[in-house]
């Protein structure tokens, strides 16, 4: 049986981006990164625990540019989900709902994101030159 | 709230389940986790930033203590569970037909719980010295 051709509503390609809809696609978009991440994860693990050799060879792949860039577009990821998870759970108790305080709220998951990054990238960097 | 408030027929409010046929036990499993996400997550990220580049004997030294092994498998349990139910709902909003859909969040799952056993029994080896 092929259903009847129905209207569509509105959806992703009729409406202007905006910075409510564009905050809510990326927090998908990050999740879904960050899982990617999480396997890569384990694998640095299973690496530790299995010889010097794996561990050497996970090692030498986070310190490549390669590695490096996965490394600061997951960390972003991390900060952003963080940020914009903590807003939805306030969406969830019933706080934040305006449209002024939806859009400041996504505005301070912006900046809050962009300078934990920054912040932790510096950390990093300190913690790594001295070896 | 009276029967008169609400909405649902009395079979479907004795059954309590809405129309996705499992109440809220997703959803609130992904407000839960993410809870515990929270403060696991600024741990888990400190953590990394101080082994950066570390020598596979300071990760043995760092994961061998009690406290960073049991809240590193505390994040993975956390972020693995999380992950898994957010997948699901990407893939129950894209994938079509419902073969495609249900066959893609098995595989999701059982790659997803694989993951989380493979790293929880890395972090056990190194905790209990390899």
């Amino acid at each position: 049986m092929t259903p009847a051709p129905r209207p569509l509503s509105p959806h992703l390609q009729i409406y202007k981006p905006q910075l409510t809809s564009v905050l809510s696609i990326t927090h998908r978009l990050t999740g879904v990164v960050l899982s990617i991440g999480s396997l890569f994860l384990v694998w640095w693990l299973v690496a530790a625990a299995s010889s010097d050799a794996a561990y050497a060879s996970a090692q030498g792949f986070w310190g490549s540019w390669f590695g490096i860039l996965l490394l600061v577009g997951w960390s972003f990821s991390l900060f952003f989900h963080l940020a914009n998870g903590i807003r939805h759970l306030g969406w969830d108790a019933g706080y934040g709902f305006g449209l002024r305080e939806a859009y400041f709220s996504g505005l301070v998951v912006l900046a809050a994101s962009a300078a934990l990054t920054l912040v932790a990238w510096i950390a990093g960097l300190v913690a790594w030159a001295p070896q | 709230m009276s029967a008169r408030d609400d909405m649902r027929t009395p079979l479907g409010r004795a059954l309590g389940l809405g129309s996705a046929k499992e109440g809220v036990q997703h959803w609130w499993a992904q407000r839960v986790t993410a809870v515990a996400l929270v403060p696991l997550v600024l741990w888990f990220v400190a953590a990394l930033i101080a082994h950066l580049g570390a020598p596979r004997a300071a990760v043995f030294h760092w994961l061998g203590s009690p406290v960073p092994a049991i809240l590193m498998l505390l994040f993975l349990a956390a972020a693995f569970h999380h992950l898994a139910l957010g997948l699901q709902v990407v893939i129950e909003d894209y994938v079509e037909p419902a073969v495609a859909r249900i066959a893609a969040i098995v595989v999701m799952k059982l790659i997803a719980y694989g993951f989380a056993v493979a790293g929880a029994y890395a972090v056990l080896r190194i905790a209990f010295g390899g």
